[in-house]
């Protein structure tokens, strides 16, 4: 896949590098997350357990975010974010579940760099203190004025979703916050 | 006069001169100055005018609390006015102005105001320009508002230059202040492991003991501040700032931290201030004391200062005041001063001691060794001098001022005792008491800020808690800190040990007024407020006049008021407001502290949220087209959308009326990709969509779509839009633009907490999708040159949807009108979008295809009749005001807005409702204009009976149409009512049916 199906391109090299990923599967998944049937879909599906309360949990490149006490988002591979959604839906058919692909409704960029706590404290009213917030954590949140998330995937790379027609003021945020001239030292 | 200690200056490096700029006078100072340290040190005593009779102001203190020395500070982008000289560090190339004063600084006509102010106490104002009324507004506001004022208002048409930013910090204890208090409650916080953040406002640790001199650990004070502050910085678990004031307590723990980062650096590159935005645990305020002045007569002539400050600028920055320093005090601490500059070999003509009769304390004696005369029950009669200090009259304080002596100074250096800096212990709700001995309000620990546990959450250390010797302060700093750490569920096993010694000092006197009986002329010009001109016989006046709340005082008087907002005048003001009622101190009380506690830039609290980053702009996968082929913005919710798109040289109105007249007669194009989309699905969805709409969801058929309407509980039409059913237990419901997210919300609401049995999930997929309108009579041509599915009228019936592919793009293809035409929306993946948009516009250039916006949308649905959310409803219209019967269920049993739907108001046959409306000379109607009824209302306004909702010149028609809400109006078709207009005039205009254009809606169903 090529990076023309995101709406930014751009990269930058700052206090931290801010990358836009290219395009990703994405799926919603909401159901009972206690239930075996689901969990076992997921695991099935993508390969991945589903995760601790604010936790990401990747093999690779798939990953099983929880977001909330009924919603999984699914992250897989760039295109198969349509048939996972179906397969996900028949093998949980008859129960109370659904499964949509939303892979074009977000966006995900990478914070790569030492600094990276510091620069999305700038934006996110969240405690990066390497005691509160470890490599796995995920949070639902906002960045400035728009809705995000984040986790973290180990010390020195963050990765942040936002929905797609706010990537440019994203984008523009976190080059703001990783300004060389603006670098903070806090953890 | 005022000038540079050859030897000196604990924070200055005279090795580097600085140059800088005082009204346009180059100037020098060295590295480490303030600017009121350099501009005492180049004998500029005078720095600016005061508010209202324009009187000389000097510099009277060395920190935050300063009334006088604000300055309109920089030029052009980095204009500021209102900025502090004595928290302004002093950087190369620093232009400053003073203010306030018209045409000069040396020579003010305001000034004229001084000797009337006989004429103008407290109130005068209120009292003098109430009558007659019209004159406030066209006379007397304008001329006052000249003579007022402070610093200029940057110019307009500039931009700031400078970037700022927020940080989020999350904390266990939070230390505001960087004295001798707050670093050793820092060391104890974090020898617990608990999280510590230091902060200090200024640039400097170690707050007044390196002036106030002491010793801490047998050590001078400097060197312990160096050690621990090295220690600190050392440890993973604390984090400090310099430069960064705690501006403002709040409830939860919230504290706002001001962090000035290039204010001394204007040219250093990176953001110039950055707002802390923290969340602590516990609160240390360690923010020591504020020294007080003394009321005399002459007391705001320039060289009257505090005494501290005199002390500060001499240690500090090698500055000495003047040349002859007369000290005038109540307590032991002023006698620091008087030793300080005898020991810099200035001249002490006397030190003023209100206290008769008092012991030799340690410091008294030293005085007294030194060889200084000392004045004990003496007071100050009055100040001599006009823009400087030339002598002070000396009288017995217990007397009514009769002269005893005249002494040659020019300075006065005062200290009416010092009051703890509670501010920000009082902000989030902190009580006082009443410290008898020490004449002051100091925190009442049994009266805590409390967070949400109902547990203290603020505390505070040192002089701010009443404590003044460096071993109670100490003591004091160490056991806050401990209790802190305890509320955080941490604990100590060593603690630091630090021991002070300060010298031991006599009771102060609690005097308010000098001489005890002053005369009124004398208390006339005994000023408390210096940069308000509030003087003792305002609040004299005040309380004669009836003023009993310290509150109203307050206002009334504007006694504290000021951008200092009464550090220095509130507590003297309050005890001579206490004197004239006759009451103790306690009970007058203070007024309320609120934040900041020194002003903070509106850039700070701004953060990023400025130029590109002023607020999130939505843009479709369609933007850039738009945007590269004359899209005229207009903003809906915090998407950006095409109100039309204006070829080289034409008008709005000219682009709008081709694009509708293009659709209509061939093929328009819509990114209708803004509208919401929400996914239901579940067992129960059908029921939940029935509560939902108004209408009934539950039985349209897979592959259909229909119309509908929701509303709030309260009856009132809340959203529309396109619902359809995707299969057995799945529907997708179409928001408006602006409801997307407000809805799903909404319907989140009623299943979380109403209906949290119900098996239904939602997902707002708005995003998902690219969506695009394919409208007019070449509609289908240019689907099926595309091809790949079958988007007949048989296959793809009006109101109906399918999936399949057109021109190789997975698609949805809605078959539904908003415009009256043959008209299909597009749903694709957004990714997909705007390379689908080109092909159709490829495809369609045979049909003369023509992107149309927002503004040919709503004509083309005005024509039809079809109402928007927004501008038919305004949060007080139901369906059937709007003739939306149709869309209502009889059938149902219950919806939102059913019950309210049947109050007696809702319906009320009187409610306006809608029709359509035909201006008799084919005028467009202004815009919510009203229909004039007969008669006038209980105020004199004339009766109204309806109003625009809508309305446009229509292309398709040429004339002007529009819809509004009228009395009776589905009644009265044909009957002709007048509309007013904005020019006073009126136009009739007749009642038609809203629907203008194809009543019988031939032209969508082919």
């Amino acid at each position: 896949m090529s990076n023309s199906q995101i709406p930014v391109t751009q990269s930058f090299d700052g206090v931290v590098e801010v990358l836009a990923l290219p395009a990703h599967g994405m799926v919603t998944l909401r159901g009972d997350l206690a239930d075996e049937r689901l969990r076992e879909a997921v695991r099935d599906t993508v390969g991945v357990e589903v995760p601790l309360v604010r936790r990401a949990d990747f093999q690779d490149a798939r990953g099983v975010i929880w977001m909330s006490p009924d919603e999984l988002l699914l992250m897989v591979g760039a295109g198969q974010g349509a048939a996972v959604a179906d397969r996900l839906q028949t093998s949980l058919d008859g129960g109370h579940a659904m499964a949509v692909d939303v892979s074009d409704a977000r966006v995900v960029f990478e914070l790569r760099g030492r600094r990276l706590r510091e620069v999305i404290a700038k934006l996110a009213p969240v405690d990066m203190s390497p005691d509160a917030f470890t490599p796995g954590d995920f949070r639902r949140t906002r960045f400035g004025q728009i809705a995000a998330a984040f986790w973290l995937v180990d010390d020195t790379c963050a990765r942040v979703i936002c929905f797609r027609s706010v990537a440019d003021y994203m984008f523009g945020m976190l080059c703001h916050a990783a300004d060389p001239a603006a670098e903070l030292i806090v953890y | 006069m005022s000038t540079r200690i050859a030897t000196g200056g604990r924070l200055t490096d005279r090795t580097k001169q600085i140059d800088f700029a005082f009204n346009g006078k180059r100037l020098k100072g060295i590295q480490g100055d303030t600017l009121a340290s350099a501009l005492l040190a180049n004998d500029q005593m005078l720095v600016g005018r005061s508010f209202k009779y324009h009187r000389p102001r000097g510099i009277v203190a060395s920190g935050s609390e300063e009334p006088n020395a604000l300055m309109n500070l920089g030029r052009g982008a980095r204009f500021e006015p209102n900025q502090r000289a004595t928290t302004t560090e002093l950087f190369d190339g620093l232009e400053a102005h003073s203010q306030n004063h018209w045409p000069s600084l040396e020579f003010d006509i305001g000034a004229i105001n001084g000797p009337m102010s006989a004429f103008l106490p407290a109130g005068f104002y209120y009292k003098t320009f109430i009558h007659p009324r019209p004159f406030w507004k066209h006379i007397y506001e304008p001329f006052i508002r000249q003579s007022a004022g402070l610093g200029k208002a940057p110019d307009a048409e500039t931009k700031d230059a400078d970037t700022y930013e927020h940080y989020y910090h999350f904390t266990d204890v939070l230390i505001l202040g960087g004295g001798v208090a707050g670093l050793q409650a820092a060391q104890v916080a974090a020898a617990s492991g608990v999280r510590v953040t230091l902060l200090e406002q200024s640039a400097h640790w170690g707050g007044r003991a390196p002036v106030d001199g002491g010793t801490i650990n047998e050590q001078d004070p400097d060197v312990w501040v160096a050690t621990a502050i090295a220690a600190l910085q050392q440890m993973p678990n604390v984090t400090v700032r310099t430069r960064c004031m705690g501006a403002g307590v709040y409830d939860h723990g919230y504290v706002l931290g001001y962090e000035r980062l290039t204010d001394h650096a204007p040219e250093a590159k990176g953001p110039r201030h950055r707002l802390w935005r923290i969340r602590a645990a516990q609160v240390i305020c360690a923010t020591g004391a504020i020294e007080r002045p003394l009321s005399f007569a002459g007391n705001d002539i320039p060289g009257v200062m505090l005494a501290s400050a005199v002390r500060d600028y001499a240690i500090n920055y090698a500055v000495a005041a003047g040349d002859r320093t007369v000290v005038v005090t109540n307590n032991d601490d002023a006698y620091r001063t008087a030793l300080t500059l005898h020991a810099a070999g200035l001249s002490i003509p006397a030190i003023i001691d209100v206290r008769a009769g008092i012991a030799d304390s340690p410091l008294i004696a030293q005085a007294r060794a030194a060889g200084i005369r000392i004045e004990q029950g003496r007071a100050i009669a009055k100040v001599k001098g006009g823009k400087r200090v030339t002598g002070v009259v000396i009288c017995a304080q217990a007397g009514s001022g009769g002269s005893l002596d005249n002494i040659d100074c020019d300075v006065v250096a005062m200290s009416g005792g010092w009051s703890p800096v509670v501010h920000l212990w009082s902000h989030c709700g902190g009580k006082l008491r009443w410290d008898t001995a020490q004449a002051m309000f100091r925190p009442d620990a049994d009266r805590a800020p409390t967070g949400a546990e109902g547990s203290p959450f603020v505390a505070c250390a040192g002089a701010a808690d009443g404590y003044f010797g460096l071993q109670e302060i100490l003591s004091d700093a160490t056991e806050t800190a401990l209790k802190s750490v305890t509320q955080c569920g941490g604990s100590v096993s060593e603690q630091p040990q630090t021991q002070g010694h300060s010298l031991s000092e006599a009771p102060l006197a609690p005097v308010w007024l000098m001489p005890q009986g002053a005369t009124h002329d004398r208390r006339a010009k005994a000023w408390l407020d210096f940069q308000n001109d509030v003087k003792v016989t305002d609040v004299q006046l005040a309380a004669r006049e009836g003023y009993e709340s310290v509150e109203h005082t307050k206002r009334y008087t504007t006694l504290g008021m000021a951008t200092d907002q009464g550090k220095l005048s509130n507590i003297n003001g309050l005890a001579i407001l206490s004197d004239a009622l006759g009451a103790d101190i306690p009970a007058v009380g203070t007024t309320t502290f609120r934040p900041p506690y020194t002003p903070i830039s509106m850039g700070s609290i701004a953060g990023e949220a400025r130029g590109d980053l002023f607020q999130p702009i939505r843009k479709t996968p369609m933007y850039d087209w738009h945007d590269r082929h004359g899209a005229h913005w207009e903003p809906v919710g915090h998407w950006r959308r095409p109100y039309c798109y204006q070829k080289a040289g034409e008008s709005v109105d000219a682009a709008v009326h081709r694009e509708v007249m293009a659709t209509r007669n061939s093929l328009g194009l819509l990114d209708a990709s803004t509208l919401g989309k929400i996914v239901v699905k579940g067992p129960d969805a059908g029921r939940f969509l029935d509560m939902m709409y108004t209408n009934m969801m539950s039985t349209l058929k897979v592959g259909r779509c229909r119309y509908g309407l929701m509303c709030s509980e309260n009856g009132f039409l809340s959203d529309d839009g396109v619902v359809a059913r995707i299969d057995d237990d799945t529907w997708l419901c179409h928001t408006t633009t602006g409801g997307a997210d407000r809805i799903h919300a909404h319907m989140e609401e009623w299943l979380q907490t109403e209906w949290w049995d119900w098996k239904v999930y939602t997902a707002n997929v708005t995003e998902q999708y690219a969506q695009i309108g394919v409208v007019g009579p070449k509609a289908r041509a240019v689907l099926e040159k595309l091809g790949g599915m079958d988007v007949g009228a048989d296959a793809l019936p009006f109101m109906g949807w399918a999936d399949g592919t057109l021109g190789g793009f997975p698609v949805r293809a809605y078959r539904i009108s908003f415009s009256g035409e043959l008209s299909y929306e597009i749903a694709v993946p957004a990714h997909q979008g705007r390379a689908l948009w080109d092909r159709l516009l490829e495809a369609g250039a045979e049909f003369n295809v023509t992107p149309y916006g927002t503004e040919a949308l709503h004509i083309m649905r005005a024509e039809k009749g079809f109402i928007m959310i927004g501008d038919e409803t305004d949060g007080t219209i139901i369906p059937q005001d709007l003739g939306l019967d149709w869309a209502i269920s009889k059938k149902k049993e219950d919806y939102l807005g059913k019950r309210a739907q049947q109050r007696s108001h809702m319906t009320d046959p009187a409610r306006w409702k809608l029709v359509g409306l035909e201006t008799l000379d084919g005028s467009v109607l202004p815009d919510g204009s009203y229909a004039i009824g007969s008669g006038s209302n209980a105020n004199g306004q004339a009766v109204v009976q309806g109003r625009v909702t809508s309305t446009y010149y229509s292309p398709t028609l040429g004339r002007g149409i529009a819809m509004g809400l009228l009395l009776n109006g589905p009644d009265r078709m044909g009957d002709v009512v007048s509309f007013n207009k904005t020019d006073g005039t009126t136009v009739d205009a007749k009642i038609v049916s809203a629907v203008f254009f194809d009543p019988d809606g031939e032209k969508q169903n082919v």
